[in-house]
């Protein structure tokens, strides 16, 4: 990183703080609604949107991903394009016709 | 070593804002999303498509993940890896605040934490394979623990990285303090990115 | 930037250059100058050589299949008796050995051969020299990325002696026949896992340097088109390889540890059901590999597309027509490369809608593809063209290329791909992109950058007999494939005699067969032109082709450090034949004058 003053560097060491405990705190809430053994979709649906919250807080701020450059967020963008095309169309293109394994 | 000076190995690039390294290392995270979205591709293909998942044993009732696997020693083990992420970061914090000790405080706490978790991850697997459940046990756990014992091989490979930066690596301190403060903060990115795919592993592999 | 001292002589001369200093002014010592170098340009002719001995290996698996497809059964005249019993009994090729030469000639042509010279040579050795940087952001990244590839090729040709010989279910792999076949599959898995981490090291390298290096006055829109088909390239092995190799760590998991990720329930093998878990799929396998395989192909033709619009340039004395247009269907191509490869899957049961979307998608990437053609055709318009050896490859890549993208349509078309699909018009179609396409224009970059690696010219006879004999050749071979497939021969077929359809086609088997070894025996004055001119070809200076790229500013060959003076650039990058100016070029490097 450019260089940045020893206050900033504090500040950082704030929300790094911070951010550890609501980590924490989401990892007890995802555990704790499975417990619930809510209807297929609604689990996975919540499930998702708290791994993706804590991955973001990882991304964002452990990873300083919230000041980065624009060539990273290029980069990443593509990235995530991509990385959605290969998790979701294999499925949707092996389904599409008779839902079994092969095809 | 290369006698011909690159540019922009530890100063930034005056368009991009970026160090060679850093750049670097966020291209190589990127492929590791792609490697590990394939696995989570397979995940998701081979889970839609079975019958029953878990797949139910012969003469025996169905079950769920949270049944088979461990929640509790995984939720320990997700907690491990949150703080040793919080710990990485504070290890390049303390060098911005230009102490060493607390660095290397930092950093072997980070590699500590990786060998807990690869200690909780041997008690699962060999828990596992005492009651006779391999791989070929069924597609589940052929999945589990591909993607978990992948996930654990990039683990071994952070310590590894993490060892040498604390170790040998770290009399780059004395000559070269920016670019050793960097090559920390990229060993910090690629040790946030395998927590990263933890967050994701956890929920999939337990708790769904 | 720091340059070393100017001595001329590098590497390919054998003479042993002094340009190659270490801290405090001592030579390093041979294996650290030659084998382990971090100069990208040691590194690049690492790569090359490598690459065109692979080539030459998979080339000579290809001739052998030919004796079988053009005679079937026939023992093998003069070599046969070099076999074993395993592979070749009396001289007679076995199915299995068949298999495996198909198998491997891929695999080698593609990932040993093409790629590294593509890629590895020409990329590692002009991009960074293109662009005025000292050597690549990652020197020794760089050279650890050769030496994981080399490993990786020789496990990849020892697997012909594990016991049941070489992988033998095709360069493609399905399961579940891969899944169960003989051990030469592991070590064709784990050699991929090696080539894949090796493509991976280097495509980080290449995007690195080519945003991070470029020389000051280097802007985005004035890197030549061959910086912009390389960087293009590198994110596509990026982003597109790992897939295959979470595939192929599966693969190596159903293989030996038992699991079914591919298996699935109810096979049964010689007669007994397999005692596997089941429940996998091997359309999974399909998916994961097409996604790498499909951009794969991509990677195959851009750097030739990057070498040609150079040539074409250069020996035009204009510059390249549509520049922008070029640059933009480039990087268009590159990102649909990613959303077509299921139309190599059309017969594994999809249904419609995803089927219609994949035939969309193929549709729509002809046209970058068609762009760029049109665009180096028009090029030509108005030119006076220079034949040199280069240019007369680049041209013959034109018509060849279009052949090649053009038979593709009826493959990215559902309903003809249903008659047509696995068949010797595939053969055919792929062939005619990636032989007279790539491999000509890899020719070209050879003759056209010989002078700068080495510092001496090819010999221009030798040069155009190997291109004449060559074209002629290499239509002998590949054009009869569109007939064959279209009587409905398969491909990876032993003995196409055993179909009626196949037997009528037979003659054109004994032609291409012919052809293969006409063209074989044309590749000798190559080699021998080769070789021969490392010591009398005719020596030159910087730039012997009167080009405008970067490169040509640097000495022939570059010493270690590449450039006497810091590079700058003041000019888009093919000013040839420009009103007002004393000469028919001004390179980018030359300041206003």
């Amino acid at each position: 990183m450019d260089a940045v003053s020893p206050e900033e560097i504090r500040k950082h060491v704030r929300s790094y703080v911070v951010v550890f405990v609501t980590l924490l705190c989401l990892t007890l809430i995802t555990v704790g609604v499975s417990y619930l053994h809510l209807a297929r979709p609604a689990a996975i649906a919540l499930a998702l949107v708290i791994a993706t919250a804590k991955a973001g807080l990882v991304a964002a701020f452990f990873m300083h991903l919230i000041s980065e450059k624009r060539v990273i967020y290029g980069v990443l963008a593509l990235t995530f394009a991509f990385f959605l095309l290969v998790l979701f169309l294999p499925s949707l293109t092996l389904f599409s016709n008779s839902g079994s394994l092969v095809g | 070593m290369s006698d011909t000076a690159i540019p922009y190995m530890v100063k930034p690039h005056p368009v991009t804002g970026l160090p060679n390294g850093k750049l670097g290392i966020w291209l190589f995270l990127a492929s590791e999303v792609m490697l590990f979205g394939a696995l989570f591709s397979s995940y998701v293909l081979l889970r839609t498509g079975a019958a029953h998942w878990p797949p139910i044993e012969p003469g025996e009732a169905a079950q769920l993940s949270s049944q088979i696997l461990n929640v509790p020693l995984a939720t320990l083990n997700t907690a491990v890896l949150i703080t040793s992420s919080i710990t990485m970061v504070m290890a390049w914090a303390s060098l911005k605040l230009n102490s060493l000790p607390r660095f290397k405080l930092y950093l072997g706490a980070t590699i500590v934490l990786a060998l807990v978790f690869l200690v909780v991850k041997y008690f699962e697997y060999s828990h596992k394979f005492e009651q006779g459940h391999y791989p070929s046990h069924n597609n589940f756990y052929a999945i589990y623990f591909t993607l978990t014992g992948l996930h654990g091989l990039h683990i071994v490979g952070g310590i590894l990285v993490n060892f040498y930066l604390l170790t040998f690596g770290s009399k780059l301190w004395k000559t070269d303090p920016e670019q050793f403060t960097n090559r920390i903060e990229n060993a910090g990115l690629y040790w946030h990115f395998v927590d990263l795919v933890w967050i994701f592993l956890f929920p999939a592999l337990y708790l769904l | 930037m720091s340059t070393q001292a100017t001595h001329t002589n590098g590497h390919g001369a054998g003479q042993g250059g002094h340009g190659d200093h270490a801290h405090g002014g001592h030579e390093l010592p041979f294996w650290r100058k030659y084998i382990f170098s971090v100069d990208h340009k040691i590194i690049g002719v690492q790569y090359a050589v490598s690459a065109l001995v692979f080539l030459f290996v998979g080339f000579t698996l290809m001739m052998l299949m030919r004796w079988q497809l053009a005679y079937p059964g026939q023992p093998l005249p003069l070599f046969g008796r070099f076999f074993s019993d395993a592979t070749m009994p009396g001289g007679v090729m076995q199915p299995e050995f068949y298999n495996q030469l198909g198998a491997m000639h891929g695999t080698i042509m593609v990932f040993l051969g093409v790629v590294p010279l593509a890629v590895g040579g020409f990329g590692n050795y002009v991009m960074p020299l293109q662009i005025g940087a000292p050597d690549m952001a990652f020197p020794r990244l760089n050279m650890a990325s050769y030496w994981v590839f080399l490993p990786g090729g020789v496990l990849m040709l020892c697997s012909f002696l594990m016991p049941g010989g070489a992988a033998q279910s095709g360069w493609t792999s399905y399961p579940p026949l891969s899944d169960l076949a003989t051990s030469g599959q592991t070590v064709w898995l784990l050699a991929m896992v090696l080539l894949i981490t090796s493509s991976l090291l280097g495509s980080i390298n290449f995007i690195v340097t080519i945003i991070q290096l470029r020389a000051k006055g280097l802007s985005f829109w004035r890197l030549p088109f061959f910086v912009h088909a390389q960087f293009v390239t590198a994110f596509l092995l990026l982003l597109a390889f790992p897939p295959l190799e979470a595939a192929s760590v599966m693969q190596l998991m159903d293989r030996l540890a038992g699991t079914s990720f591919f298996l699935p329930s109810g096979l049964v093998v010689s007669g007994e059901p397999l005692k596997v878990a089941g429940e996998g799929s091997p359309l999974l396998w399909q998916h994961l590999f097409w996604f790498l395989a499909h951009p794969e192909v991509y990677v195959l033709i851009l750097p030739a597309m990057g070498i040609i619009a150079e040539v074409i340039a250069n020996n035009t004395r204009k510059p390249l027509w549509g520049y922008r247009l070029l640059v933009s269907s480039v990087i268009f191509l590159g990102f649909m490369s990613f959303v077509v490869w299921a139309h190599h899957m059309f017969m594994t049961g999809m249904g419609t809608a995803m089927s219609t979307f994949f035939q969309t998608t193929t549709m729509i990437i002809s046209v970058p593809s068609i762009i760029i053609l049109t665009c180096l055709l028009m090029s030509l318009y108005g030119a006076a063209i220079r034949f040199t050896t280069p240019m007369l490859f680049a041209l013959a890549f034109l018509p060849m290329f279009a052949i090649g993208g053009l038979t593709g349509l009826p493959l990215g078309l559902t309903a003809s791909d249903i008659y047509l699909h696995d068949t010797f018009y595939v053969i055919g179609h792929f062939h005619y992109v990636v032989a007279p396409g790539t491999l000509f224009g890899l020719f070209a970059g050879i003759y056209y950058w010989y002078p700068k690696v080495t510092g001496r010219q090819m010999n221009s006879a030798l040069g155009k007999l190997h291109f004449w004999g060559s074209f002629v050749a290499i239509n002998g071979v590949f054009m009869p494939m569109f007939f064959q497939g279209m009587a409905g021969l398969s491909r990876r077929l032993y003995d196409p005699t055993v179909y009626a359809h196949g037997r009528g086609v037979q003659p054109l088997n004994v032609l291409i067969s012919w052809s293969v070894w006409i063209l074989a025996a044309f590749q000798l004055p190559f080699i021998v032109n080769f070789f021969m001119s490392l010591r009398t070809g005719e020596k030159v200076a910087e730039n012997p082709w009167h080009a405008t790229t970067l490169e040509w500013a640097a000495p022939s060959p570059p010493p270690h450090g590449n450039f006497l003076k810091e590079p700058v650039v003041y000019r888009d990058p093919y000013e040839y034949s420009v009103p007002g100016q004393p000469e028919d070029f001004h390179p980018q490097f030359a300041a206003e004058a």
